[in-house]
């Protein structure tokens, strides 16, 4: 074995695994091992109910339409932060982890009070028919809320590495704006443009707190997949809560898996080095 | 296409990038702006390139106003200091890139590209490379990709920003004759920006001295090199040996060596005079004026030995550059005495308050030159 220059790597993988093993793996498996309880017929019987059905694409439709927002806007958000020197400035770039730190119940109770019809944001938008509290938009609007620093965040890093000069001789080659924009600027920024992505996606899927509030939780309406959990826990069905937990865990790993493969197709050029 | 560029001013805030810059640019011709860093190189090129505006002044070309022309429609190449290579693309897909982001009537087909591409390669010497990404190329490489690139469009006019500044100094030296010998192929007006004077000396046609926003002088090389306009010329370009001379009676003097003559016939008392390395001249016949000076140090540098030589009447150093295989010839060794002086020099006159006047420059020639 090749002589290393740091010491402790026996050490450090060993803790890192022992680690993960307790925190991730552990919970991971004792889920399994619960939802196993409910028998496959039982898991059929789960995941045909029409409720649940509803619910599951509420929760992942709605976290994959969150990201995308997310996505657009933090990508615009992050690109003003870090390209453009004004006042306050900083201000506005620490408001952007205001969702981190805000407990998810008080995030929610605030947008409620928004977007509630007689709110301040709801009784502009009541009269033009548009409805969000209470209503699977206005689930949209926490998930977009909550998941709305992870892009910003990822991106900004990038955004500032990015090499003013490369812009300029793209133009000075004849490129338009948004052909330097789609063609120089985006395929660089997109392998952690999805990164971003991605968190913003895990994070929608599993909120809870803040969305239950503006959602209102009407059964096949606006109830999301956590929240049918959360019921079947006060019911004392310990299994089905583990089953539709494990359904929503493979689910979202799937969703991860495929954002991961796009991110290492569109990041090929960065890993072939001599 | 002439470039004619007229009082062009650029102010940075508080700091005057170009002050009151006139130049004008042949077609065809290859042209260093030369200057240490914040002399307004740069800032001249990129209003070149329509990636900067002056505040005052105007470019034409060819009599037509260039300034109003954007960026992307002025046919230009432009090459950076850090290749500034999309890292995303490889290196075919790079040199394509100005042609693909044509409009659809003005793109050529996908053969067409493919065989300007190829041609391109084979110029700059990187068939076999086209697949490959910037990450995968050394240095030299990369800039001959962006030179690819800027060519690609066929542009009018050839911008260099510190091409080679990146580069270590034996690709550096192996890259600009090959880019001088690809001038003269293509014939193509080519301006470039350097700090390196060496690097300007030998590749171009005429050199612009920049400092402090302005242009110093333009000329060629050699006149660059041997009738400096100004002290700032003199010091920037190669090394130089500065002292002061002052009046002696109806001449001037400084320490035993009196040059001969006083073209300003007595209206200043003091000049900085500036002597180039290899113009100081060992052993010099006690018949002929001359300092004595003492040998301090031999540095051997390959083919050429630099020589630290005091000078006590003028209380000051002086280095003497000779071929190494004179230095036996000579019999020169550290410790020695030697009587030295001036084959030629540079005289800037100064006024009462000790500022050079640089309008009135004398250069000055020994009358008799003795061979060292």
């Amino acid at each position: 074995m090749r002589r290393r220059v740091l010491p402790g790597f026996g050490l450090s993988l060993g803790y890192a695994l022992v680690y993960l093993g307790l925190i991730v793996l552990l919970p991971l498996a004792a889920l399994a091992w619960k939802a196993s309880g409910i028998g496959v017929e039982g898991l059929i019987r789960l995941l045909s109910a029409p409720r649940t059905l509803a619910a599951l694409r509420l929760s992942l439709g709605g976290a994959l339409l969150a990201a995308l927002i997310n996505a657009a806007i933090g990508l615009l958000v992050g690109w003003v932060l870090v390209r453009y020197r004004f006042p306050g400035r900083r201000l506005l770039d620490a408001l952007v982890d205001l969702p981190f730190a805000l407990p998810t119940a008080v995030a929610g109770i605030a947008l409620t009070t928004l977007y509630a019809p007689h709110g301040w944001l709801g009784a502009w938008l009541e009269p033009l028919g548009i409805k969000v509290a209470y209503t699977p938009l206005g689930v949209l609007v926490a998930m977009v809320f909550v998941g709305f620093p992870f892009v910003v965040r990822t991106l900004q890093p990038v955004l500032a590495s990015l090499e003013r000069d490369v812009e300029e001789a793209a133009e000075s080659l004849g490129a338009r704006r948004w052909q330097t924009f789609f063609r120089v600027i985006l395929p660089v920024l997109a392998p952690t443009l999805l990164t971003g992505f991605a968190l913003a996606l895990a994070r929608a899927v599993g909120e809870y707190g803040s969305v239950i509030f503006i959602a209102g939780n009407i059964p096949m309406h606006s109830e999301i997949a956590p929240l049918l959990i959360v019921q079947k826990l006060e019911q004392f069905d310990y299994a089905g809560a583990a089953a539709l937990g494990a359904v929503m865990l493979l689910l979202s790993f799937a969703l991860l898996v495929i954002v991961a493969l796009l991110q290492r197709w569109s990041g090929r050029w960065a890993e072939r080095t001599t | 296409m002439r470039l004619e560029l007229s009082r062009l001013n650029r102010r940075f805030g508080g700091f005057h990038a170009l002050d009151d810059v006139s130049l004008s640019i042949a077609p065809g011709e290859f042209l260093a702006l030369l200057g240490p860093s914040g002399s307004g190189k740069t800032t001249l090129l990129r209003i070149l390139a329509g990636l900067d505006y002056p505040d005052s002044g105007s470019v034409s070309r060819d009599g037509a106003d260039f300034l109003s022309i954007p960026a992307r429609e002025r046919r230009i190449g432009l090459v950076f200091q850090h290749y500034a290579l999309f890292r995303h693309l490889t290196v075919i897909e790079n040199i394509a890139f100005g042609l693909r982001v044509r409009k659809w009537r003005l793109r050529p087909s996908r053969v067409e590209i493919r065989a300007r591409v190829d041609r391109l390669l084979r110029r700059v010497q990187l068939e076999g490379l086209g697949s490959r990404y910037p990450s995968q190329l050394s240095g030299g490489q990369r800039q001959r990709v962006a030179l690819a690139r800027a060519l690609a469009v066929e542009p009018d006019l050839l911008l260099l920003d510190e091409p080679f500044g990146a580069l270590d100094a034996l690709v550096r030296v192996t890259l600009r004759r090959w880019l001088r010998e690809l001038h003269e192929e293509l014939a193509l007006t080519t301006v470039f920006v350097t700090h390196d004077q060496e690097e300007a000396l030998e590749l171009a046609d005429r050199v612009a001295v920049m400092n402090n926003g302005r242009i110093e002088q333009v000329g060629s090389p050699e006149v660059i090199y041997q009738q400096p306009a100004t002290p700032f010329v003199c010091e920037f370009i190669g090394k130089v040996n500065r002292f002061t001379v002052r009046r002696s009676g109806a001449g001037f003097g400084a320490g035993g060596w009196l040059p001969d003559g006083d073209p300003w016939q007595g209206r200043f008392d003091a000049a900085a005079a500036y002597v180039r390395p290899e113009q100081l001249k060992l052993g010099v016949p006690l018949a002929l004026p001359a300092w004595e000076a003492r040998l301090r140090h031999i540095y051997l540098a390959g083919s050429v030995a630099h020589l630290d030589l005091y000078v006590a009447s003028i209380d000051q150093t002086l280095e003497a550059d000779i071929a190494s295989e004179d230095l036996s010839r000579l019999g020169l060794q550290a410790g020695m005495e030697l009587r030295v002086a001036p084959r030629s020099a540079v005289l800037f006159p100064q006024d009462g308050a000790g500022a050079t006047v640089n309008q009135e420059r004398w250069i000055w020639h020994a009358r008799s030159p003795v061979p060292a």
